[in-house]
């Protein structure tokens, strides 16, 4: 993206638009009546018993809220930028913190048993989950070049073949790819496990969609690339090696990277078929002590930490290939 | 390959015969016959939308023709042949547009035909693209990327990188339109240099003051059709046809 040169004045920083700002901040804040909430109870030396207090509780409660909310904007706006996305990302964490606390959550119990249950998750879930992905990772890149090569070529079979599987696998969704080579399989005669008919289902569906991702890279290498390879008497197989995908390498790495982290997340899905990934694991030991919510939420902190993760490894390795091009 | 040299020479190296080619409804070729002898030098001009270009890419067949023979040193292109490939490798091509590799740096760019299609090993292949960059005089941009390289200097890593592979003929397709006015001496003279050490050149470009340099023979197209072929002498001097005087006097103000 371009940002212009020219620099406005900061919006926060005008009297009427923070005047206005806060009475929506105000309005909303009212509208959502927070008085029975956390904020009531600290604000009951004010207001008494947050449950009486009617109008003048509410209207207070909003009151100091949207201050507060108002103030932090215009705190925020002088800082720098990296420091005002640092705070905006604490500040937000912490909400999210605070909403999971709502929960009235028995946080101990994820570390009780013995191995505790967060062991659990990680040495046996997590494990199954990145193995899941990175096996079928790996098999759908195999798959999107081969299909990427087919459907740009001119041989009216393999068009048509990787045609059809690509829109066959874009068209359903992945739990019933799922179901269907789990079940559909054995009635062939081939009896299937779970773990390998999850991969083969995750790899398929992703296969699929980065077939699309690899022939788009291809096909935006000029034209000009293929003729002087050509005039030189370069076989095809030569230039898609050594010409043409090493330069679409740097278009494809982006959406590829959003396929991983799309997968990865997928991946749970396969919990279905009862393998022991996060999934499954988190919703089984769970539902025992009817403690659904904290292993559920367990995972949902692991597939995000996984996630950033691999966010910061599709930026080193985009940089990479700016700093190159 | 090498033994067919000699005889060669007196038979034409490249032979059109009878040779068109359509676009959809529209014929870009019509009926060219063209007979072109080792070390001659050709210079193709006429307007644009004459068929010049399409007439050197059927020459290394990037374009196929639909009728008519073209031989190439006594091999005929068609669309069934198994080994298009050995031929290209025999035939240089210039392009308007440069089109080196940018993910390979100057000299890469010129180890990569000798290196991987010829299956010359590297250390051979290094020396020959010194060697042949040096004949360019931009030996010190060899451990440079294309981009880094002005237009010029760029289209003499390409010529470099065609002359690596050894060929017997070199074609050039608009090899200084794209360039900025002020390097387009430096491509031109590089190509005077290439003409005078023998090599087989066939050339569309506007440029008439290197035709008249160079060339053994000029010749004029016009709505796919050669119009007119001479000595450059005789055609700036006394064009026959009215189509020519008209590019003539449209092109020399």
């Amino acid at each position: 993206m371009f940002v212009d040169t020219v620099i406005e004045d900061k919006s926060l920083h005008k009297p009427a638009f923070l005047l206005g700002l806060s009475i929506a901040v105000l309005a909303f804040f009212f509208a959502f009546n927070f008085t029975n909430t956390i904020f009531g109870e600290f604000l009951s030396p004010v207001i008494g018993n947050p449950q009486e207090s009617g109008f003048f509780g509410r209207l207070v409660v909003s009151f100091v809220l949207a201050i507060i909310f108002v103030l932090n904007l215009l705190l925020i706006s002088f800082a720098k930028l990296k420091i005002q996305i640092l705070i905006v990302w604490i500040e937000l964490f912490f909400l999210f913190l605070a909403f999971a606390y709502s929960f009235d959550l028995e946080l101990a119990y994820i570390f009780i048993g013995e191995p505790s249950k967060i062991w659990l998750m990680i040495s046996k879930g997590l494990f199954t989950t990145i193995y899941i992905s990175a096996v079928s990772i790996a098999i759908a890149t195999a798959i999107a070049i081969v299909g990427a090569i087919a459907k740009l070529s001119n041989n009216g079979f393999a068009y048509a073949i990787a045609s059809f599987y690509t829109s066959l696998f874009r068209g359903l969704p992945l739990l019933l790819q799922i179901y269907l080579i789990y079940m559909g399989l054995p009635q062939l005669g081939f009896m299937i496990d779970a773990i390998p008919s999850g991969i083969a289902a995750l790899s398929l569906c992703y296969g699929a969609y980065m077939t699309e991702i690899f022939r788009a890279g291809i096909q935006s290498i000029p034209k000009g690339q293929w003729e002087a390879s050509r005039a030189l008497g370069f076989k095809f197989g030569l230039i898609l090696r050594k010409i043409i995908l090493p330069q679409s390498i740097p278009i494809i790495v982006p959406p590829t990277g959003n396929q991983f982290i799309a997968m990865l997340k997928d991946s749970s899905l396969v919990s279905v078929l009862g393998i022991w990934e996060l999934m499954f694991m988190a919703k089984k030991i769970g539902s025992k002590d009817f403690n659904n919510l904290e292993m559920l939420l367990t995972a949902a902190m692991i597939y995000w930490a996984l996630t950033i993760i691999l966010e910061i490894i599709q930026a080193r390795i985009e940089r990479k290939y700016q700093q190159k091009a | 390959m090498n033994a067919s040299n000699e005889t060669k020479s007196e038979n034409p190296v490249i032979s059109l015969c009878d040779v068109s080619k359509w676009y959809g409804d529209f014929q870009a070729l019509k009926d060219i016959n063209l007979e072109i002898n080792l070390k001659e030098k050709i210079v193709i001009c006429g307007p644009s939308g004459s068929g010049k270009s399409t007439l050197i890419r059927c020459l290394n067949r990037l374009e196929a023709h639909q009728e008519g023979k073209i031989h190439i040193s006594g091999i005929e292109l068609h669309e069934t042949m198994k080994d298009v490939d050995i031929i290209r490798r025999d035939i240089g091509m210039v392009f308007q547009n440069f089109n080196l590799f940018p993910h390979l740096t100057v000299l890469e760019n010129c180890m990569a035909g000798p290196n991987w299609v010829r299956g010359i090993d590297k250390k051979e292949a290094e020396k020959r693209a010194v060697a042949m960059l040096e004949q360019v005089k931009i030996p010190e941009q060899a451990d440079k990327y294309p981009d880094q390289l002005s237009g010029g200097q760029q289209q003499r890593v390409a010529i470099a990188r065609s002359l690596c592979m050894q060929p017997k003929v070199m074609l050039f397709d608009e090899p200084t339109s794209a360039l900025d006015p002020e390097m387009v001496s430096e491509v031109l003279d590089t190509m005077v240099e290439l003409a005078n050490s023998g090599m087989t050149m066939i050339c569309v470009t506007h440029e008439m003051g290197f035709a008249r340099q160079v060339a053994d023979r000029i010749i004029f197209m016009a709505d796919g059709e050669i119009v007119e072929q001479n000595t450059p002498d005789e055609f700036f001097n006394n064009p026959k046809s009215d189509r020519t005087k008209t590019f003539l006097d449209q092109i020399l103000i």
